[in-house]
């Protein structure tokens, strides 16, 4: 495949990601922050979102498996952990986030770990998307 | 002659060059804001801790314009930063927080937010920041001159004329008359005189003495009674305008309503650092508490006042004094009572180098003793809380930075430091007032053998130095401190995310909290490229494992 189709490629998977709706506009301000001063931007900010949350994660996973369930604490966790999605853009991820708050509010312990379980599945597929499309893009740019 | 060795200069070219402080717990918004604030041609300097950020505005004096803060944040509460910046600086801050909801943004304006973003921010909001900084200016300059209305109006004339250059000029014309008359009683800066052509205007400094002559005149009426021209009237403080008192007033009022519908006394946090010759004499009513070495870090924040339910509020304050290594408070009853009592205590001073790693506390005779005048008047302020606040008083323990509350209980062993031995001069505020706010009453047990204790009416110390000593040994010796903040001169990773040279979001670390993340994910992932072409184009070695990415990132180190 020749530079051109790569660039195709690329550009199509991500449009995908938009268009199913993992991420949102955020994305796209990430990426015009990138330019010679950071080349990787984007990437760079991507994996420190992983790094960092999956320790919220872990707390709160820890926090679900209480009894009884500290709401408040659910609560706090997992707006500093909706704040963080923010930034990068994860818009499924960020759904499943506001749900478990209402959850939360409600004080619906079965509606908060179904909800949980969840947003950690669109956390980890979307993970694993952005993984292959940053190798992508590294892959094109060795081409240019 | 720039004591601070950071502020540079702004010039002409304003905007740009805006020195902006972003203080977020979240690295990832904070690498984010900081290429945002980058890419509008501001200096940017990040922090990931409350009060690391306050230090740090308290030791560059004027070495910032604004401040952008979250409102969530672990180590202290958004807007209670917020307040202390606006009290003590007087610098203009955002908020940020993914919550919009009203109630907070309320909240966020009542507490002094000159503006509130949501998150996720875009550019272009922080683009236009400067504007709270040019406000403040104009704001500021009108309010020390009530006399200069012509040369506002000239002011104004000239801004639509001739943009931001002239306003930096004339602003700087108007300032440096005013600022000539301020010098002589507020200590400015050198700098701020002879820099003529920044937009800076000469703010009031509430020493300790005039904020004391403030508030003696307030007490004489009556808070609630009280107008700015009464006080300006018994203040007898010539060059001081009403609209100066009317300001402090307003800040003054604030702060004593907030203690009291905070209710619960929060912590206290006492942070930066003074260094310098420190005349040793305090005023009276000060007093500074810090929290005992042995309490609990969950239990500091839900403590109560004790009370041996005794005299008026200021009569019995108990204040412990760590000696050892102290060798030089001040003079006075208090000093003298002091070095006594050190001398019985001068084993401490031969102990290890060590620093208090887990607070103290003091306790001052109970004479009425001047403090120095560089002790800001915060705690003037907080004297004056517990009046208002505490009917029936006795003992009040101010705890001191919440920061070391999980540190475990220790024997606190001093340092043997020039540090702890001078007082800091300030003419400053350097402390918020929210510093010395009474936390929870907890008894150090008299099993530590290295607390003196003297019964005391109500002194106060600054100890700004053992803050700043026991908050290096702290670090140091507490692995943990460092691991989860960035550092204040930049983005500097803590010590697990310079991992990330060698690994990826494949890392292993990675991996690990991939695989806790899909323990209760039933489904298989499929992964794959969307539009469901393979990956044969792409070079089967970058496929093949992980190294390449490892490799790739290595360029990608921040």
């Amino acid at each position: 495949m020749d530079r051109n189709q790569m660039n195709r490629q690329l550009a199509n998977m991500r449009k995908a990601l938009f268009d199913q709706g993992y991420l949102d506009e955020q994305f796209v301000q990430l990426e015009e922050l990138q330019d010679d001063a950071n080349p990787n931007f984007v990437e760079e900010v991507v994996t420190l979102f992983y790094r960092d949350s999956a320790r919220l994660i872990q707390t709160m996973d820890q926090t679900l498996e209480r009894n009884p369930l500290d709401f408040a604490k659910l609560d706090n966790n997992m707006h500093q952990f909706t704040g963080s999605c923010s930034s990068i853009g994860a818009k499924k991820v960020k759904h499943e986030c506001s749900q478990f708050r209402e959850y939360c509010r409600q004080r619906n312990g079965e509606g908060c770990r179904r909800t949980f379980q969840q947003m950690k599945k669109e956390y980890a597929i979307l993970k694993k998307k952005l993984e292959v499309y940053f190798q992508y893009v590294r892959q094109v740019a060795l081409l240019k | 002659m720039e004591c601070s060795g950071f502020r540079s200069p702004r010039n002409d070219a304003f905007p740009a060059g805006l020195r902006v402080l972003v203080v977020d717990d979240d690295p990832t918004w904070l690498k984010i804001l900081e290429k945002m604030l980058k890419k509008c041609s501001y200096e940017v300097t990040t922090c990931g801790l409350a009060r690391e950020a306050l230090d740090f505005l308290r030791e560059r004096k004027d070495g910032f314009d604004i401040v952008i803060s979250d409102v969530n944040m672990p180590d202290m509460d958004g807007f209670k930063l917020l307040e202390r910046v606006g009290l003590e600086l007087d610098l203009p801050v955002i908020m940020m927080s993914v919550d919009g909801e009203t109630s907070r943004v309320m909240k966020g304006v009542q507490h002094g937010a000159c503006d509130y973003l949501l998150k996720p921010i875009r550019m272009k909001e922080l683009k236009n920041i400067w504007q709270h900084v040019l406000r403040k200016r104009i704001h500021d300059v009108k309010e020390t001159d009530i006399d200069g209305l012509e040369e506002i109006q000239m002011l104004n004339g000239s801004l639509s004329e001739y943009g931001s250059d002239f306003y930096s000029f004339s602003i700087g014309d108007m300032c440096s008359g005013k600022k000539k008359r301020k010098n002589a009683e507020s200590k400015q800066d050198d700098r701020e005189s002879s820099d003529t052509s920044s937009i800076k205007k000469p703010r009031i400094v509430w020493t300790v003495d005039l904020h004391q002559k403030f508030v003696k005149a307030v007490n004489l009426i009556g808070i609630d009674k009280i107008g700015p021209k009464k006080i300006l009237d018994l203040m007898e403080v010539s060059w001081l305008t009403r609209e100066n008192v009317a300001s402090h007033l307003q800040k003054y009022r604030l702060y004593l309503s907030r203690l009291q519908s905070d209710g619960e006394i929060q912590d206290t946090s006492f942070t930066g650092v003074r260094r310098g010759d420190v005349p040793p004499r305090y005023p009276a009513k000060n007093v500074l508490l810090q929290r005992p070495m042995n309490a609990p870090h969950d239990d500091v924040r839900n403590g109560n006042c004790s009370t041996s339910g005794n005299k008026s509020p200021l009569q019995n304050i108990d204040v412990k004094i760590e000696v050892g290594g102290i060798k030089e408070f001040a003079s006075g009853p208090v000093a003298d009572q002091i070095k006594d009592l050190m001398g019985d205590y001068s084993d401490c001073k031969k102990r290890s180098n060590q620093c208090l790693s887990s607070g103290y506390s003091f306790r001052l005779p109970n004479s009425d003793v001047k403090l120095a005048d560089s002790v800001p008047s915060h705690y003037l302020w907080t004297a004056e809380y517990q009046q208002i606040e505490r009917k029936q008083e006795s003992r009040f323990h101010l705890h001191i930075d919440n920061k070391f509350n999980h540190l475990p209980p220790k024997k606190p062993k001093i340092r043997q430091n020039e540090q702890i031995n001078t007082m800091p001069v300030s003419p400053y505020f350097s402390h918020s007032i929210a510093d010395f706010e009474v936390q929870g009453i907890r008894e150090v047990p008299q099993a530590e053998s290295d607390l003196y204790t003297i019964q005391s009416e109500s002194q106060l110390i600054g100890s700004q130095q053992f803050e700043q000593t026991f908050k290096s040994v702290w670090s140091s010796k507490n692995g943990r401190s460092s691991a989860d903040h960035i550092n204040l001169d930049g983005l500097e990773f803590a010590p697990r995310n310079i991992g990330l040279a060698r690994e990826s979001i494949f890392s292993s670390e990675g991996k690990e909290s991939l695989n806790n993340v899909l323990q209760g994910v039933h489904q298989p992932m499929t992964v794959g490229i969307n539009n469901g072409e393979s990956f044969d184009c792409i070079d089967p070695e970058l496929l093949a494992g992980e190294t390449p990415l490892y490799e790739s990132l290595n360029l990608f180190i921040v």
